[in-house]
């Protein structure tokens, strides 16, 4: 018996009428966990029942607690006939399980109804009382904290992160079970909602039973996904990144919460990474001369092994495309494409790859212990703490057309009970799975990131696009080398900044080195010396899924770049249909990206952040939409421009025709650089005491790429033999820097220039970017505003080209986001962060795109300063932790040997960042300091520096805090109980804001209380009285942020970081008068305090010790 | 090519305050656009016609999704639904009950029936109020009037506290309660030149001075009569009646008359008209009130007092401080009369008349 559950219904309010007669309504609750069903007394003829009931209790094993919603029925009593529902709540209890989370449930909730919407609300207490189990065998993972966000969690430091976690569950869909033909629409949803919140949950347990499997307490960058595979069945599946967290706050590094599994291991672990340390520091720093390769800085022993090669360095696989079409005929195996070529057990492959993998890295390597322990080597977080990411090669991208077959689930031979049948245990010779295919795209991926000379896979994510039998199965992710020490367990005792030492690049550049051996490069790149140390080679161009590192110099400010593509296809069934997608997929992936190539061209960019390729296949359609953040990364060359030419030269009047375009191209580079402030610094200007160890020319011509290039540039070549899953910054660095030549040979040239030149920028005062924030803003004022936006266009016009159905495509997208900016004007100057656009064709001659983002006010007066700000990082809800980390260190550890020389390579460098220009080379700053002596007398340095940057640090707050409008202050335990208590008059809703970013401007989180995964389906047939589907859409998407809102509030927090909408699934029958729609969110609920609120936060962090140290007493 | 569907819907509820007056003045949507062009919204953030549109018509769906909470505004403070700062949602309140005076002025005194309802055409035609804000401010009148029928207490408090309005809002809507409730005239010819302002500060008097409530907390302990703002004092229009004695005993009246012209002699121009027709003047004022217990004659109040008092001073071209000086001493003099006993009710009558007269004395 580990747990006991106890609801208690206090009240409901604006219940609707149930009884026309009298107006009123005889309500009474049914509250439900598991099989166990109790009821409340009817509360006669009131829309305010007050029923006050006693607590109901479940006891029920922590296992169901972790699966099963708690389930609230409002119904109206009817002396004759049967009880009319009003609504339901459903509440996840998994908050309530983790100590460090919520304690209790308390507050309104909206009774929801699948037909009617909500429909009033209730007031409900919840709690939970969990006993030790000592099972070891134990199913559930009680107390393994869950988190959307891609990052690193506010508050928390990262001892380990083991890695790559995923876990899918496979049911028949309760829509197309025969009994759907004989019940209520109502009653159908439900069960569907029902469903998938049970499948959800036990997704969830058995991701937390991997992590505590790995010796992990947490998982960060959780993504939940849904398929609706219609008549073959409902696949939720998911992603995340098993962490060892601790909480920073409490001042001690060694907290209470970590695992008692990773205690023994983390110690085994300690000594040698010590032992690692003292070569490596001696052997590092002499290094003056001669760009070392990035593998120096791997901490590995006194012999490093070879730089990092691959097995086959050069075989770019581009036969192995991602495309290979497996097709799953109803009898035997037909495993697709190069996977099934190569070998035929899948999993001998895999364990054979991982070997090789373990001896090329040599086994001096202390680091990478994650690669003996998993298969894959992927992350899901999209931003790390600093020095965590050493180098990253590019973008690696895998698809995959698969045609669905119905689950065949021996298990559920009876439709009544939907007994969760986990995909993993079916036995091997069952058809294909849905694991087995992951598995595949999994696999390639590894390999592209295997030949782009990176061990890991970092900002990884997975999706599906369905359109009847076929559905598309995508990943994509960003290959890099990580710093070894971070996947080492056991080094507890390391700050999260002191691995700067082992880093012979600086952080502001170090991550756009090339992690692949330049002689045998996979492609053909160019490569120039970085711009910023002057040390290490660096590519032209570099693509990549994640967010831009905090650290990173960037000149100018970014922008949403968006490269959007429609293809016509020939309706089709089966195998035909797939083939014809599959054939179709290069093309577009090779189109997508010279849109993307180009438009980056003409911002006079050279780097792409948060790279997000979609392609969602339609009936007679696909569409590919591509969303970046275009940046330039000061250590990168300077793209050249775009220059046209003709395919006939000679002819005057076409001559005369390029010209034009010619110099429409160049106007809109020049306004373009002039908009994102774009002047890099002149290399001139440096501190030439600081480049005296290398020599070199520093002019911007004279650092020319030394490595022969060659020179193909065939489009056409490209598109053919590129495969189009390694769509990557290595596709299009062909072409000299200077001169980016478009050749327009055709139409279909022209009309690229031409959508090149129509893509609008933002109007003044505001700015767009699909990454958390934008690169170079960094004093965010606490205005914020989310918004989910829904457009559908219907093409009437059955006899459309490509080329008009592009322009429709591309119209759409910017009149998305020219509304965006238009209904947002009053919050100028502003920026639209995380603007996340998907595409979707729900029917023949629909398109849908949907958008979900934050619109976040900063303050221009203070832009001016961004060098000064620069060490601000983007959140600031964290930087309190990390810069008063490493001083804490300082003061007291100057017995470590490391330390000091952390404090070197870290603290000075930031400093000069904000007191000298930007492009100053700190790389070598660290050479000097050769001499223990230096050492020390930096470090002195060092702690006064670091009390100068905390002035100016408050400084900026108090700037911030001025110009904040209003914020909600915390709700917590006490104030809660207050609000309840009060009925009429006054406000009883907690204010609830909501950001797809991991953190709130002007805000820090104090307390993560646990992830919030909803489900819902509205439906309705009286669609023309709700308003159209415009009003249907526009009413249940206020509900679902209503519904997350209040349980949010419910749990003691004051807003969601990191929400996303993952799908939003709308049908719809016009000439019915019906539709459905399904929408599913996520996100992290948390309590935040304005920064300013210092008296406050030491109370709240008090309150919030006190209340889990009571939980604790009682558990 | 057709947008199927379009929708944004913001975490906090996206309002704008221009969009919201056009909807509330009755505006479709392509009007709207068209208005909203004109006003130059075109030249911010380069926004296309297509853009204005697709906002519109959110806001309008957004207010629509909105008007039922408005209804009962204290349920939009608690609602869930919608995610607004308070300051926003007090706009929201004071702008949906405000309503255009023209149109007020038609129904001011009018049963706020179906019947009435149905004259609403005719009515918008009248006042170029679109007929769909002439609905909403007669759906207003209604609803609050039905709210606070039933309803203890003071009714300006009633109505502030049921439907969040501002102090000044809540008055006129108690002035509009009051009216429905007595029936009074306003809609004859000679009554036209009168504002709904000038009603709404006659009706405060009236409430504060001639209703059951306004007799003073003290006499009620409770406080917590029913319609104790609304129907007038029946007790006092009984007493009203003792001073006709005024006009019957002609010793009084002579009296009242010498010590009224003695006080006025010199002291302004119209001195000879004030004198030659104070008989009539106070008779006139005397039988109004002594004809207040008569439903009917409530109804015609403000007919009779144009009637009787103010269109016969305005063909004699009293100025408006001759007014003032007049009544003043008109009511004052009776003071010195001893043989007249009903000072209290005296005092409490004229002192709504010669409010109501001041504000009413205009062209």
């Amino acid at each position: 018996m580990p747990g006991k559950l106890k609801a208690k219904i206090v009240a409901g309010r604006h219940l609707p009428v149930m009884d026309r007669a009298s107006d009123l309504t005889d309500a009474f609750v049914e509250v439900k966990f598991g099989n166990t069903t109790f009821k409340t007394d009817v509360y006669p003829k009131s829309l305010n029942p007050q029923w006050n009931s006693e607590w109901f209790k479940f006891e029920v094993d922590d296992e169901d607690l972790q699966d099963e919603p708690l389930q609230i029925t409002v119904l109206d009593h009817d002396t004759y006939s049967a009880n009319d529902a009003i609504g339901k709540v459903y509440i996840d209890i998994d908050p309530l399980l983790c100590t460090e989370a919520a304690s209790i449930i308390s507050g309104w909730f909206p009774i929801y109804d699948t037909i009617h919407g909500i429909r009033g609300e209730i007031n409900v207490l919840v709690k939970v009382e969990l006993f030790n189990d000592l099972n070891r065998f134990r199913q559930s993972s009680c107390g393994v904290k869950f988190f959307c966000t891609t990052s690193i969690p506010r508050g928390y430091r990262a001892a380990t992160v083991h890695g790559f976690l995923e876990e899918l569950v496979v049911n028949e869909d309760p829509e197309y079970q025969w009994i759907d033909r004989i019940r209520t629409p109502r009653a159908s949803n439900e069960a569907r909602q029902r469903l998938i919140s049970l499948m959800s949950g036990e997704l969830q347990r058995k991701i937390g039973l991997k992590v505590l499997e790995m010796g992990g307490n947490a998982v960060v960058g959780y993504l939940q996904c849904f398929d609706l595979e219609g008549e073959s069945g409902l696949v939720v599946r998911a992603i995340g990144t098993a962490c060892s967290l601790e909480k920073l706050s409490s001042g001690s590094i060694l907290n209470t919460h970590t695992h008692p599994n990773t205690a023994p291991a983390s110690n085994a672990c300690n000594s040698p990474s010590k032992d690692g340390k003292e070569p490596v520091f001696g052997e590092d720093l002499p290094s003056s001369s001669g760009p070392p390769t990035p593998f120096r800085a791997l901490p590995t022993s006194s012999s490093p092994p070879p730089p990092f090669s691959p097995s086959k360095p050069c075989s770019r696989q581009s036969s192995s495309s991602d495309t290979d079409l497996s097709l799953t005929p109803k009898t035997g195996m037909g495993s697709g494409g190069s996977a099934g070529k190569e070998a035929g057990p899948l999993k001998t492959l895999l364990r054979q790859q991982t070997q090789t993998a373990l001896e090329q890295r040599g086994a001096s390597s202390s680091g990478l212990l994650f690669n003996a322990r998993q298969e894959f080597p992927f992350f899901t977080l999209t931003s790390f703490p600093p020095a965590f990411l050493l180098h990253v090669g590019g973008v690696v991208n895998a698809r995959s057309v698969k045609l669905l077959d119905r689950i065949h689930n021996p298990a559920l031979g009876n439709t009544r009970s939907y007994k969760l049948l986990d995909w993993n245990s079916v036995t091997a010779d069952e058809p294909e799975t849905r694991d087995a295919w992951w598995e595949e795209i999994r696999q390639e991926i590894k390999s592209h990131a295997k030949a782009l000379g990176c061990h890991a896979v970092v900002g990884y994510s997975e999706s599906t696009s369905i359109c009847e039998e076929v559905c598309i199965l995508s990943a994509s992710g960003t290959a890099a080398i990580l710093n070894p020490r971070y996947m080492r367990e056991g080094c507890l005792d390391i700050g999260s900044t002191d691995h700067r030492f082992e880093e012979p690049s600086p952080p502001t550049c170090g991550f756009c080195h090339i992690p692949y051996d330049e002689l045998n490069m996979p492609f053909p790149a160019q490569l120039t010396y970085c711009y910023h140390c002057r040390r290490q080679k660096v590519p032209d161009v570099l693509f990549t899924t994640i967010d831009l590192p905090a650290e990173a110099a960037v000149t100018g400010k970014g922008c949403l770049i968006q490269a959007r593509l429609c293809r016509l296809k020939k309706k089709a069934q089966g195998e035909v249909n797939a083939t014809a997608i599959s054939n179709l997929l290069p093309f577009m992936e090779y189109e997508l990206h010279t849109q993307l190539m180009n438009k980056l061209k003409l911002r006079s960019m050279n780097a792409l952040f948060g790279l997000r390729i979609q392609i969602s296949v339609g009936e007679n359609m696909l569409l590919g939409l591509a969303s970046a953040t275009g940046v330039y990364l000061t250590a990168l060359p300077a793209p050249g421009g775009i220059q046209i030419a003709g395919k006939t030269p000679g002819d005057p009047s076409n001559e005369q025709h390029l010209l034009t375009i010619q110099k429409r191209i160049n106007e809109a580079t020049a306004k373009n650089k002039e908009l994102y402030q774009i002047n890099p610094p002149k290399l001139f200007a440096l501190d030439p005491e600081v480049f005296c160890g290398t020599n070199m020319e520093l002019t911007e011509e004279g650092v020319g790429s030394p490595i022969p290039e060659p020179r193909q540039r065939s489009r056409l070549f490209r598109s053919h033999s590129e495969s189009s899953d390694e769509i990557s910054e290595l596709d299009l660095s062909h072409g000299k820097k200077d001169a980016f030549v478009l050749e327009i040979d055709d139409t279909d040239a022209v009309e690229d220039i031409h959508s090149l030149l129509t893509d609008a920028n933002p109007p003044r005062g505001f700015y767009s970017c699909n990454t958390e924030t934008m690169p170079g803003i960094y004093n965010w004022t606490s205005g914020i505003q989310m918004f989910t936006s829904v457009r559908i266009l219907r093409l009437n016009n059955t006899n459309l080209t490509n080329q008009g159905l592009n322009k429709i495509f591309t119209d759409l997208c910017e009149n998305l986001l020219k509304s965006f900016y238009f209904k947002l004007r009053s919050m100028i100057p502003c920026c639209l962060c995380h603007l996340n656009f998907t595409v979707a064709v729900p029917e023949e001659e629909l398109i849908q795109v949907a958008v979900t983002a934050v619109a976040m006010t900063f303050d221009k007066d203070q832009t001016q300063e961004k060098l000064a700000e620069k060490l601000i990082p983007k959140g600031g809800s964290d930087t309190d932790e990390q810069l008063q980390f490493p001083m804490e260190l300082c003061a007291d550890s100057s017995t470590i040997n490391s330390q000091p020389s952390s404090k070197i390579s870290g603290v000075p460098e930031s400093t000069n960042i904000s007191s000298r220009a930007a492009s100053v080379d700190y790389g070598s700053f660290a050479d000097r300091c050769s001499t223990w002596l230096e050492l020390l007398r930096l470090k002195a340095h060092t702690i006064r520096r670091g009390s100068v940057k905390t002035s100016r640090r408050t400084q900026s707050l108090a700037h911030s805090v001025s110009s904040l409008e209003h914020s909600s202050p915390l709700p917590d335990g006490r104030s809660r109980s207050l609000r309840s208590s009060r009925s009429f008059g006054g406000s009883t809703v907690t204010v609830v804001k909501m950001t797809p970013l991991s953190f709130l401007p002007g805000t820090r989180i104090i307390k993560y209380l646990g992830i919030i995964n909803m489900f819902f389906i509205r439906e309705t047939t009286s669609l023309r009285e709700e308003g159209g589907v415009s009003g249907f859409l526009h009413s249940f998407i206020a509900e679902v942020f209503a519904m997350v809102r209040a349980h949010v509030a419910a749990l003691g927090g004051n807003a969601v970081v990191s929400y996303s909408m993952q799908d939003c699934v709308l049908m719809e029958n016009p000439n019915k008068n019906q539709a459905q729609c399904l929408i599913n969110v996520s996100g992290d609920a948390v309590i935040c305090v304005r920064e300013s609120d210092q008296d406050s936060l030491a109370s709240t962090t008090t309150i919030g010790h006190s209340c889990s140290s009571t939980t604790d007493v009682t558990t | 090519m057709s947008v199927e569907l379009d929708v944004f819907v913001g975490n906090t509820t996206i309002m704008d305050e221009e969009v919201y007056q056009l909807w509330l003045d009755g505006y479709t949507v392509i009007d709207a656009v068209k208005v909203r062009r004109e006003g130059g919204v075109l030249d911010e953030c380069e926004a296309n016609a297509d853009v204005v549109l697709s906002d519109t018509m959110d806001q309008y769906r957004t207010f629509q999704m909105c008007e039922r909470l408005l209804h009962s505004p204290p349920k939009l403070a608690n609602q869930l639904l919608f995610q607004i700062t308070p300051h926003r949602q007090t706009i929201l309140i004071e702008r949906y009950y405000a309503f255009d005076d023209a149109f007020v002025r038609e129904v001011l005194g009018k049963k706020l029936s179906k019947g009435t309802k149905k004259d609403l055409d005719d009515i918008s035609a009248k006042t170029t109020v679109t007929l769909k804000s002439c609905r909403r401010q007669f759906d207003n009148f209604k609803r609050v009037f039905k709210v606070v029928e039933e309803l203890k207490g003071p009714l300006v408090e009633n109505i502030r506290h049921h439907f969040l309005l501002s102090d000044k809002l809540a008055k006129d809507y108690a002035a509009i309660v009051f009216f429905a409730n007595n029936r009074f005239e306003t809609g004859k010819r000679k009554l036209q030149y009168l504002t709904f302002q000038d009603f709404a500060i006659c009706a405060g008097q009236l409430i504060n001075n001639w209703t059951v409530g306004a007799v003073g907390p003290d006499s009620f302990v409770d406080n917590m009569v029913e319609d104790m703002d609304v129907d007038l004092d029946k007790e006092f229009l009984q007493e009203l009646k003792e001073l006709k004695i005024l006009i019957t005993d002609k010793d009084l009246l002579d009296q009242h008359k010498s010590l009224v012209c003695t006080a006025l002699r010199g002291k302004t121009k119209a001195f000879n008209e004030m004198e030659a027709n104070f008989k009539n003047l106070s008779r006139g004022l005397v039988n109004i009130a002594a004809k207040l217990t008569n439903t009917k004659d409530v109804r015609d109040f403000f007919i009779d007092l144009v009637e009787k008092f103010i269109e016969p001073c305005r063909s004699d071209r009293w100025t408006a401080a001759d007014m003032k000086l007049y009544l003043t001493h008109y009511t004052n003099s009776v003071h010195i009369l001893d043989t007249f006993k009903h000072q209290v009710v005296w005092d409490r009558y004229m002192g709504v008349i010669k409010s109501c007269i001041f504000k009413m004395y205009h062209d």
